[in-house]
């Protein structure tokens, strides 16, 4: 009980500071609506051809939501950093909390706040023309497969904040993920792509979480790819999990 | 001492950062509701010595306990029964200082933490900023609310590691009163220094740490009497008579001091070398203006036992 009620008392916390800095959440969101009219308006045209009857704002819609989450992310290891650089790291690590709920606070407001900005884009697109017929079932499953990503991700970006020696530094993994969302299937098709290119978006976590995503709003369906995004999200939330307590439990300030 | 008297026990602690001893071989013992100040400058292993009693860190061997518990096996239970005041303010910025309180309040499970903040925002005067956000708060006002939260819980053993350190004398001085009133309530206070004079007013029992290494031990009047040799100050009505004192007691460990005259002579104290030093003087007619006995200081001892130190090495 005690952990559940820290964990949140943390959250709390981490969500006073996230609202007081109402700036960062417009920078998440700003970056993903940018591409998003980009792709759509400027090279929209030159990629429907490869599409057949998927429209491309619905096909890039996942794509997008997923960087939403990588740019809200970064702000997650910038503010574990923020503790561990200032002090209070030291006063959290000396009172009988379990690590798990420090740093399980900082989980679960970035998973909310992310979660917000996620349907702040997902507004946007819908007015810029994207549809969808899938049912609540469908935006369930799409649902919990993104809190699985942002989870997974966020202890990612914990472990950052920890490892980091400063807080600059720490946001800066989010670029390699960013960069992974454009050599997937995110914004074109693979079958576009170059044979080492291909077989390398293929085989990394972004493509079948977003071609998952994706199934779930066009066809209704998870599609093939979703126990491999599955097992992605999974893997990566108990290495970072581990990560994180490990690199705690060293860390004083 | 009877271990149930012990707040702190610490035996034969080691630790060393890569190849560097920051500890070697550290033990004491720290009395239930007493002060202790560990002295010693930059570098000395203070901290290092507070990380490993706060359970931050772990020793490479020896045994520490916090109120009879082990500080590696039982780090949850010391916990439990200890607060810590780091070097800088550990308080969060982007929330107000009530909001600092409550949060304090709440990890440690206390009955009402909105009461416990209101109580301590009015104790510490804090509380017509109560509600400003702490980025604005002065040094000053930053420490006594980390001191505030570290007080939440009731710990029975307090850490203060270098309260003073970056202080304005006026706040140095509301630090000391603070350290004082929670030392009379019965609270175990545990500090690290590099001033003298802190330790010599604050602390029960003073250890003087060196290089990793406890030199001297004991109350500050104990450490003081480690000084055999008393010092005494000769002021003459001219040059001449200093230089041809320095001359007569070129036996003594004597520095003049030209500007005003003085001589400071060290003895070892006893009535019969201060009679005869003045004989001396009488007899070869050099004229002694004021004389004074000056009383040892921690000052004194502390580098006496530095310097002792580096020739047994």
């Amino acid at each position: 009980m005690s952990m559940i009620h820290d964990t949140w008392t943390m959250a709390k916390r981490s969500l006073r500071h996230t609202t007081r800095s109402m700036d960062t959440i417009i920078t998440v969101v700003v970056t993903p609506i940018a591409m998003m009219l980009l792709f759509v308006f400027v090279f929209g045209d030159s990629f429907q051809k490869s599409l057949g009857d998927i429209k491309y704002i619905d096909f890039i819609t996942p794509a997008i939501i997923i960087m939403t989450v990588v740019s809200g992310i970064a702000y997650a290891a910038v503010r574990v950093s923020m503790d561990a650089q200032n002090g209070i790291i030291n006063r959290f690590k000396t009172m009988p909390v379990a690590p798990s709920s420090i740093l399980g606070g900082h989980a679960m407001s970035s998973t909310l706040s992310n979660l917000f900005s996620s349907l702040l884009v997902l507004l946007i697109a819908l007015l810029i023309g994207f549809r969808s017929d899938a049912g609540i079932a469908e935006w369930l499953l799409f649902t919990a497969l993104l809190v699985l990503f942002t989870l997974a991700t966020t202890w990612l970006a914990i472990f950052f904040g920890l490892f980091a020696k400063t807080m600059e530094g720490a946001g800066a993994f989010s670029y390699i993920l960013l960069l992974l969302i454009f050599i997937s299937s995110g914004f074109t098709p693979v079958d576009n792509m170059h044979p080492a290119l291909r077989w390398f978006a293929e085989n990394q976590p972004m493509t079948p979480i977003i071609e998952t995503m994706r199934s779930l709003m066009t066809n209704g369906v998870a599609g093939d790819s979703a126990m491999i995004a599955i097992a992605w999200c999974v893997g990566l939330l108990v290495m970072s999990y581990t990560l994180a307590l490990r690199a705690y439990k060293n860390k004083t300030a | 001492m009877n271990e149930n008297q012990a707040a702190i026990t610490v035996s034969h602690l080691k630790k060393s950062y890569k190849k560097v001893d920051v500890l070697q071989d550290v033990s004491f013992t720290v009395k239930k509701g007493s002060v202790f100040a560990l002295l010693g400058a930059n570098g000395a292993g203070k901290t290092t010595t507070i990380n490993i009693l706060t359970t931050l860190q772990s020793a490479d061997s020896g045994t520490s306990t916090v109120d009879g518990y082990d500080t590696v096996k039982q780090a949850k239970d010391v916990r439990n029964h200890i607060s810590l005041t780091g070097q800088f303010a550990a308080v969060d910025d982007i929330l107000t200082a009530r909001e600092n309180l409550e949060l304090i309040g709440d990890l440690r499970h206390v009955d009402n933490p909105k009461q416990t903040a209101e109580t301590l925002l009015k104790k510490f005067d804090l509380d017509d900023a109560a509600d400003r956000r702490i980025l604005t708060f002065s040094g000053g006002m930053r420490r006594r609310l980390d001191i505030a939260m570290s007080l939440i819980g009731d710990p029975s053993i307090i850490f203060f590691d270098e309260p003073t350190t970056g202080l304005d004398p006026q706040s140095r001085n509301g630090m000391w009163d603070t350290i004082k009133s929670l030392a009379d309530s019965g609270t175990t206070i545990f500090l690290t220094t590099q001033y003298l004079e802190e330790a010599d007013i604050l602390a029960d029992k003073i250890a003087i740490l060196n290089k990793g290494k406890i030199v001297a031990e004991g109350t500050a009047a104990e450490l003081k009497k480690l000084l055999t040799h008393g010092q005494v100050e000769l002021k003459f009505q001219s040059e001449n008579h200093l230089n041809a004192a320095i001359k007569l007691l070129k036996d003594l460990k004597t520095t003049p001091d030209t500007t005003s005259l003085s001589l400071a002579v060290s003895t070892n104290g006893s009535v019969a070398q201060l009679t005869q030093l003045l004989t001396i003087l009488e007899r070869a007619g050099v004229e002694v203006a004021e004389f004074a006995q000056k009383p040892p200081t921690l000052d004194d001892v502390f580098f006496k036992v530095i310097s002792d130190n580096k020739e047994t090495k």
